[in-house]
């Protein structure tokens, strides 16, 4: 017994929890939610984010770089070649009239967006420019392009594979293509590795698509009106969740997937705005950008810590290779599954080399992290795991403090964008995580609701936790789908080349035309 | 062969005026073939949730189900019995794009339309789909009043 709670104060201890706050006596709910969460998700978050013996660098992150450059290379720089086309496909250029009121390309893109632009895009980015600095921005953007290809990869198999009820729905998604497609390569295991990302799929469903963004959505409405506990914003973002998923208010969802685009393109705006100000300081930015890519600027963890905060934090924020965008892109009806690839693949470029970067440089441009004036490097904090900051901020709170520092409102838009993203971001997940938990429980009323409700109680959790547990916990699932979902990806990338080869022909040869000319 | 009209229905009175004219024309002209149409405002921009979009085609189907059997065929049925050569066509889309890319594609001689009922605010805003036509069509559109 007594190992045990040394375990367990080692553990906490670990994930960044202070082992006397679990000594006091009395905790309020928030902290003895949070003492619980991180000594229970501890072992799985430091197997994910296990580094290479002897080294600082995560075996987690050069999987998905080295996937993301395998897909790339494999598909002769499909995200260039076919860049064009996909903005043609979104256009409808290539849309047959006779198929109107089908989802288009763009309202499936529109919809994979919206889940994905958010948080990430926010908080995560400040997260990497905080920890990683400027420099972090330049691995993010390389990650951003590259993972275009996963992207692609993933979504043109969520299509081809996915399952069509008879009554016209669709369910779709990485845990049907491994099945069917190794079924089809005659390859043993792949329903297995669709029972592993399926739970994996749940967990990040309920780490990244849900605690995450709840944890942040407190945050945010707490630096308006005051400190005051997570669970209560917890009870009240579980309530109106639960009546969206559950009681089938559709009227909320609508309202949110409406807002939410402007919210996005309000977003850019405000940091276009901020950057056009400032625009004598752009160039220094990017100074800075490339200077830290390489040097680190004297962040914490150096050159490795920038590559590893960028690519992080990219994968993260746009999910590619993750599996999630081939849930969201099933629903559409193509006779050339293909064609949502080319359309997905412009996702990690909006999500991280737009809107990601425009976070970045804002930051940057800001000067809230804070230099040393004699060395040109920056100042860590006193624990030495991040930049200094002005008002030692993080996270959300930086990008706010830093879009404040220019438009002194902004930081009130900024906080209805969070609470408004993190609320699509938690319907679009919880339509992921219910898509895996009726692959292994099967389709049916009540197993859905009990998902649906469990869904709603971490809300509560994520609400209540601190950062720090919280985010090591979301990026740990979310990675984890990723392992299993590219694993399954080498195995049936063959599959998508035949696609894209008979595809290429055939726009080639004209047998695939325009409608609209 | 004489000429093809192409009807555009809306559910509404002015449909059945657009209807009423239309077999009025056909009449005195003679050789007349007559397609009825409705469009299913739609758009391809708009957003959506996961779910809608899973449910989509589903949706759609019962959409043209519906307009099939409560609008277009009991006007085809309207027209045949009355000794015309008629068929029916339901698409979704924007009402003055569709309804003039419908004409094209069936290579009919004029479009029939009832005058819209929308008012108010939207019009204002948007224009009327009537009025859209108009300014669009590649084929003569008469406008029932």
């Amino acid at each position: 017994m007594k190992n045990l709670s040394k375990i367990l104060l080692a553990q906490a201890a670990a994930v960044g929890l202070s082992a006397p706050a679990l000594a006091q006596e009395a905790m309020t709910i928030d902290q003895r939610v949070n003492a619980t969460f991180a000594t229970v998700t501890g072992p799985f978050v430091n197997f994910i984010f296990a580094p290479f013996p002897g080294t600082a660098f995560p075996w987690i992150v050069l999987w998905l770089v080295v996937a993301a450059s395998v897909f790339t290379v494999y598909f002769g720089l499909v995200q260039f070649r076919f860049f064009g086309h996909a903005i043609a496909l979104v256009k409808g250029d290539y849309s047959d009239p006779k198929d109107a009121g089908e989802v288009s390309h763009f309202q499936a893109l529109a919809t994979a967006l919206s889940g994905t632009v958010g948080l990430g895009n926010i908080a995560g980015v400040a997260v990497a420019v905080g920890i990683g600095g400027p420099g972090a921005t330049f691995w993010m953007i390389l990650a951003g392009l590259m993972g275009m290809a996963s992207k692609f990869t993933e979504c043109t198999l969520g299509v081809k594979y996915r399952n069509e009820y008879d009554d016209g729905t669709v369910s779709g998604g990485p845990m049907y293509y491994m099945s069917k497609g190794f079924k089809e390569l005659g390859l043993p295991g792949g329903k297995i590795l669709a029972v592993m990302f399926s739970v994996f799929c749940i967990l990040g469903a309920l780490g990244g698509g849900n605690m995450f963004q709840a944890n942040q959505a407190h945050a945010q409405i707490a630096g308006i009106v005051g400190d005051y506990p997570g669970w209560i914003t917890g009870l009240i973002f579980a309530a109106v969740v639960f009546a969206v998923i559950v009681g089938g208010i559709k009227s909320i969802a609508r309202v949110t997937e409406k807002v939410v685009p402007f919210m996005g393109i309000l977003y850019v705006g405000a940091a276009l705005v901020i950057l056009l100000v400032n625009y004598d300081k752009i160039g220094w930015a990017f100074g800075q950008i490339f200077a830290g890519a390489f040097t680190g600027l004297g962040v914490a963890g150096g050159l490795v810590g920038a590559l590893i905060q960028g690519f992080k934090r990219a994968a993260f924020s746009n999910e590619a290779g993750v599996g999630s965008a081939a849930i969201a892109h099933s629903a559409v009806r193509t006779n050339e599954p293909i064609t949502e690839g080319f359309v997905s693949l412009l996702e990690p470029l909006i999500d991280t080399v737009v809107i990601c970067t425009m976070t970045a440089l804002v930051i940057t441009i800001s000067g809230q992290l804070i230099v040393n004036p004699e060395t040109g490097q920056f100042v860590l904090n006193e624990a030495g795991s991040a930049i200094k900051t002005i008002g030692d901020t993080s996270g959300v709170a930086l990008t706010s403090a830093a879009f404040g520092s220019s438009i002194s409102w902004f930081p009130y838009v900024l906080a209805l964008a969070v609470v408004l993203f993190a609320f699509s971001t938690m319907i679009s997940w919880s339509y992921y995580g219910l898509k895996a938990w009726t692959y292994l429980f099967g389709e049916g009323k009540t197993t859905e609701l009990v998902f649906k409700v469990i869904f709603c109680i971490f809300i509560v959790i994520g609400a209540a936790a601190s950062l720090g547990p919280v985010i090591d916990f979301s990026d740990a699932a979310i990675f984890s789908m990723a392992v299993v979902n590219i694993f399954a990806l080498y195995f049936l990338m063959k599959l998508v080349r035949k696609e894209l080869n008979s595809y290429s022909a055939r726009l080639a040869s004209g047998e695939i035309r325009k409608f609209k000319t | 062969m004489g000429m093809k009209l192409l009807i555009g229905l809306d559910g509404h009175g002015s449909g059945e005026r657009a209807m009423a004219h239309a077999q009025m024309l056909a009449k005195l002209i003679g050789d007349c073939e007559l397609i009825a149409a409705y469009v299913i405002e739609w758009s391809p921009y708009s957003f959506q949730t996961q779910e809608e979009n899973a449910q989509r085609h589903k949706r759609r189907e019962e959409e043209i189900s519906t307009a099939k059997s409560r609008i277009i065929d009991p006007a085809v049925k309207k027209l045949q019995d009355a000794g015309f050569t008629a068929s029916g066509v339901v698409r979704h889309g924007d009402v003055a794009e569709t309804l003039n890319a419908l004409a094209e594609e069936q290579g009919a001689d004029q479009i029939i339309v009832g005058r819209s009922s929308e008012g108010g605010f939207t019009r204002r805003i948007f224009g009327s789909a009537t009025s859209n036509l108009v300014m669009s069509a590649s084929v003569p559109v008469t406008v029932v009043v």
